[in-house]
């Protein structure tokens, strides 16, 4: 029997704010633990939430960028329950009133675009984080308060894939939105995913679990993977799915079952009382709507138009809105897109790929890079070199006007100078010359090498076959 | 309490003491099912009012839209926040290992 | 000055006295010092003083006053409820579970009155959590009435009632979320401010039930309230409940005389068990208002039937979400050799929580769990809705009410500890301006043949605390008793 897979995610993100949810602790990576921490995100007695309004407005940005329903009135409520990483053993979020309803993400993987539903996105309050020791669990309450954003969607994916595909696009969206640093070895997306089958044919959905622990995208997809094969063989063997909170296991690749979960589902959640609600007026979601950064498609569409590199290449720059920024910013020093984008899509990528480095922290800069475009455009250098430049660039920077003075890497565009050598070589081959004006064209690219050889490299080669040429033609010697 | 007259409504004394995450000995169940029994007699005298149409009241006033900017202040220092706690290792919170 | 004088003063005599060089901030300190020493074992007002650090804090007030920059609470010593977080003070609410907590900050009230120049004493007993109406159910110690040593001193506040009732603070701070403030305050015979939700910032006020709170000053007469309430009042960017309106000079606008002031009689306060006593003082107190020029005019609050039910819902459902923060984790006492973290939980906070804060948690869990939340929470919240509009319909026609604070008078120690209904059953006259969010004082205004006195029960509407201050203080004058030290 075949069966069919459905899949919902909610995807928490962290927000890209200076200090926490509700309270005035910066929200730092790494730091030593419990030293961004106060009495609010720690649960003193006494202490209050004070809403940090840039998470509302990073929000509604991200609401707007998948076409949510920006909601006009939203509010807090808590949601009881004990856990160590829990300071006050009950969660500020939004139940019943988020600040964002609907909206569609579309998912490009290999077999077509994918239509994703969002149901809603609403905000809350990150937890501490947990080191297990042998005998104790620690508990470090810095990433306590930070402000997250919780989006869910429909179980619209129908395989792992989708879900996967489904994640590197909302990646994008948020990346553009500029709403969170979307690093995900510092946690700043996580996934709790409902996955469940069904025999084909059968309307209703299957029996859902619900896994927890994604942390990476790929995580994602090989715990579905696993899932919903183990899944199916449950009801293969005329069994049935228990319908649980399950983790994935990344080392042993698997996933097993949560008790501890267990008794968590009577959440009691009521109004927040230390938080006022949230009243959001048309006018001023109009105006964050007309603020908007531009969405990935579009700006795909602007870099071919505006700067005439192909469509493919459009799009892999785009892919990474970090890519994108860098492109444009290069671009427009050089003025010639198209060398930037050829330098972007073959060394640019394939040394990042290389070196596992991010477009954000490369040593060469948009300037350095455009220099180098404008150097080889003025036929200073020639290409060989600039590869080699780039190369030592993109390791450890630097200035390539400076590099190309320092080592005297000028290419030879002097007629003199190279006319010398063409002789020298000329004179030195006279097999080749002869072959050549005897009708093998093929000599001449021999006697070009020659001639390069001679420069070491530096000659412009362009020069050096069109001397050759006069001078082969012109019958001297 | 009135031994007289049993509470006609029965709370489930333990299964909400352990959603409170309170362990109750056997003498606290009996006391706290009478009495809360007797409490919820009397709070369900709002029973009697009709609602309809009536907004629950969250607040006793109605303020909206009460923000911080987001500008980044000073925290605890981390030895006071460990002096406080029952128990720390490395600057780590410690509790009991957790099982998930 | 002698101790007894200095003891016996009020906050405006006592500023008065620091201004013509009478005494010094410190002279007050070790006088209150000296009589706490001597009395508070028997009275059981305080739960800590430390001598030490209010010295020094009255040395600096003394210091700056010679320097000519006091604040308006210059060299004032004040007795603040231990639910309140005072920087490097433990704050025990009274409680066992935290044990070993040492604030690591001023709450906003506190930070206030530190501007001012006060001088922080020592910390006054309530119930445990500040639930209950008689400080019995503090984990510490009973603290007894001061007018007759057999009596609560009423609760949750009554260690700040006794102490400034019983001469041992010129003036303190209560909390009150159902009449902890006006309760013990009629019980002990002082005045008790509970201000209009929002007037004060909450921020640090160890929470109960976070939509009924309030901080308010304790004090000998309603003039020194109306200073610490000018103080206390604003506007907290740390609690976003706090209400930006203004806050008016409220001791420069009191009057003696209430002419042009309409107030109301509420038709509802005749309930059962409404002690003769008590009746009529307050209807004396309601002759005397007339007497001084107001007009009182019967209104009807028809929902108050219904108000200790929605306050014991709301208040327990709020309280049973503050009170999960004290699990042993952080900071507190916490259970020896716990298996796990559930295990540490529930044995923490059974060893942790008396009797009358497990009740009320498992009720507050109770009605909001699945299956009960809309009969009673959402129910509960609809009927405050009712009490609200009950009040606004009354205001439209008065300045303020007047009600008894208590139905009864003070009651003897240990006599209602085993039935907490009738013990909630207590609060009915004040409940209702926590659930509306309204302005509530309790002034003296007269004893029982057995001594024991009673309080009026001023209310007024919310951010008009001018209005129960105004009444208030025009009764007080014409009972012309002053404040019995």
């Amino acid at each position: 029997m075949n069966y069919r897979i459905s899949i919902g995610l909610e995807v928490h993100v962290q927000l890209q704010t200076r200090s926490k949810m509700f309270c005035g602790c910066a929200v730092a990576f790494g730091a030593a633990p419990n030293t961004h921490v106060c009495p609010v995100c720690l649960g003193y007695p006494g202490a209050m939430p004070a809403m940090n309004r840039e998470a509302v407005v990073l929000t509604v940005r991200t609401g707007l960028m998948i076409g949510s329903t920006i909601s006009t009135y939203s509010k807090f409520d808590r949601k009881s329950y004990f856990y160590p990483d829990m300071p006050k053993n009950y969660q500020i979020t939004q139940y019943d009133r988020p600040l964002c309803e609907n909206g569609t993400v579309v998912a490009d993987g290999g077999d077509g675009a994918k239509t994703v539903r969002i149901r809603r996105i609403h905000l809350e309050e990150d937890v501490a984080k947990n080191t297990h020791f042998a005998q104790a669990s620690g508990v470090d309450f810095n990433r306590a308060g930070v402000p997250l954003m919780e989006i869910v969607t429909q179980p619209d994916m129908t395989s792992p894939e989708d879900a996967f595909h489904f994640l590197l696009a909302l990646k994008q969206i948020l990346q553009y939105a500029d709403v969170s640093g979307c690093n995900l070895e510092e946690g700043n997306i996580r996934c709790d995913v409902n996955c469940s089958v069904r025999p084909e044919g059968q309307e209703e959905l299957g029996t859902k679990t619900e896994l927890k622990n994604l942390n990476t995208f790929k995580g994602v997809l090989h715990a579905l993977k696993y899932e919903s094969e183990r899944q199916m063989e449950v009801l293969r063997t005329g069994g049935r799915v228990a319908q649980e909170t399950r983790r994935w296991d990344a080392d042993a690749g698997e996933t097993y079952s949560m008790r501890s979960k267990e008794d968590a589902h009577d959440y009691r959640y009521f109004p927040e009382p230390d938080l006022m609600p949230v009243v959001l007026t048309e006018g001023e979601v109009d105006a964050w709507r007309a603020a908007l950064p531009e969405m990935p498609g579009d700006r795909r569409t602007r870099l071919v138009r505006d700067h005439g590199i192909p469509e493919y290449d459009a799009g892999v720059l785009v892919a990474d809105k970090a890519l994108a920024d860098y492109f444009e910013a290069a671009a427009k020093l050089a003025q010639n897109a198209k060398a930037v984008s050829n330098w972007m899509m073959t060394e640019m990528l394939r040394l990042l790929g290389e070196t596992e480095r991010d477009i954000r922290t490369v040593p060469i800069t948009p300037a350095a890079l455009a220099s180098l475009v404008k150097l080889v455009d003025a036929r200073t250098l020639n290409s060989n070199t600039a590869k080699e430049i780039f190369a030592e660039l993109f390791a450890t920077g630097g200035d390539p006007d400076a590099m190309v003075k320092q080592r005297g890497l000028a290419q030879v565009s002097d007629r003199g100078a190279i006319g010398a050598l063409v002789d020298a070589a000329m004179a030195e081959n006279p097999g080749p010359v002869a072959d050549f004006r005897g009708g093998k064209v093929a000599a001449a690219k021999f006697l070009v090498g020659q001639v390069m050889k001679k420069s070491k490299g530096k000659a412009d080669p362009q020069l050096v076959a069109k001397l050759l040429e006069e001078k082969l033609a012109g019958g001297g010697m | 309490m009135n031994a007289e007259s049993a509470p006609a409504n029965r709370i489930d004394v333990r299964y909400v003491a352990n959603l409170a995450r309170l362990a109750l000995t056997e003498e606290e169940v009996a006391t706290f099912q009478g009495q809360l029994g007797q409490i919820v007699d009397y709070v369900q005298a709002i029973d009697r009012l009709d609602v309809t149409g009536i907004e629950p009241t969250s607040h006793a006033h109605l303020q909206q839209n009460v923000f911080r900017s987001d500008v980044a202040r000073p925290s605890l220092d981390q030895a006071s926040v460990l002096r406080n706690a029952p128990a720390s290792r490395d600057g780590l919170l410690l509790v009991p290992k957790i099982v998930e | 000055m002698t101790a007894a004088e200095l003891n016996a003063l009020t906050v405006h005599d006592a500023l008065a006295r620091l201004d013509n060089g009478d005494c010094t901030s410190v002279d007050l300190v070790d006088a209150l010092a000296a009589e706490i020493q001597t009395r508070d074992g028997d009275l059981g007002a305080f739960v800590s003083v430390d001598v030490d650090t209010a010295r020094a804090e009255a040395e600096a007030a003394d210091r700056a006053r010679a320097a000519g920059k006091g604040g308006r609470l210059c060299g004032i010593p004040i007795a603040v409820k231990d639910v309140l977080n005072v920087r490097g003070q433990p704050c025990t609410c009274a409680s066992r579970i935290l044990d070993g907590y040492v604030a690591p900050y001023d709450a906003t009230a506190i930070a206030r009155l530190r501007a001012e120049g006060a001088v922080f004493l020592g910390r006054t007993n309530m119930d445990e959590f500040a639930m209950g109406g008689s400080t019995e159910n503090s984990a510490l110690h009973v603290t007894r009435n001061p007018r007759n040593r057999a009596y609560v001193p009423g609760g949750s506040s009554g260690g700040s009632a006794a102490a400034v009732a019983g001469g041992l603070a010129l003036c303190a701070l209560g909390t009150d979320t159902g009449g902890s403030i006006r309760q013990p305050a009629a019980f002990c015979g002082c005045v008790g401010l509970k201000p209009s939700y929002g007037r004060v910032s909450r921020y640090g006020l160890t929470a109960f039930a976070s939509s009924l709170d309030q901080i308010g000053p304790m004090t000998r007469t309603v003039r020194d309230a109306a200073l610490l309430q000018e103080i206390l009042s604003g506007v907290d960017p740390l609690d976003a409940t706090s209400v930006a309106a203004p806050v008016p000079p409220y001791a420069a606008q009191l009057t003696t005389d209430l002419r042009g002031v309409t107030l109301g009689v509420p038709a509802e306060y005749g309930v059962e068990g409404l002690d003769a006593g008590v009746d009529k003082a307050v209807r004396e107190a309601i002759a005397r208002c007339r007497a001084l020029g107001a007009r009182v005019v019967e209104v009807s609050l028809p929902h108050t039937a219904y108000a200790i039910a929605t306050y014991y819902i709301v208040a327990t459902a709020e309280a049973s979400a503050n009170l999960a923060r004290f699990d042993g984790v952080r900071y507190g006492k916490r259970c020896a050799d716990a298996q796990d973290p559930l295990d540490l939980y529930k044995r923490t906070r059974a060893a942790g929580f008396g009797p009358e804060v497990k009740r009320r948690i498992i009720l507050g869990t109770y009605v909001l769990s699945s299956g009960y939340h809309h009969a009673y929470y959402l129910k509960a919240q609809k009927v405050r809705t009712l009490i609200r509009r009950d009040f606004e319909q009354a205001f439209a026609v008065c300045d303020a009410l007047l009600t008894p604070c208590t139905p009864t008078p003070a009651f003897r120690i240990g006599e209602k500890t085993q039935d907490p209904l009738q013990m909630y059953l207590g609060d009915i006259f004040t409940v209702t301006a926590n659930l509306a969010g309204i302005a509530g004082l309790s002034v003296p205004c007269g004893a029982t043949p057995e001594g024991l006195p009673i309080g009026l029960q001023i209310l007024g509407p919310a951010m008009k605390e001018e209005n129960v201050l105004r009444v208030g203080h025009a009764n007080e004058t014409a009972r012309g008793e002053g404040w019995i030290g």
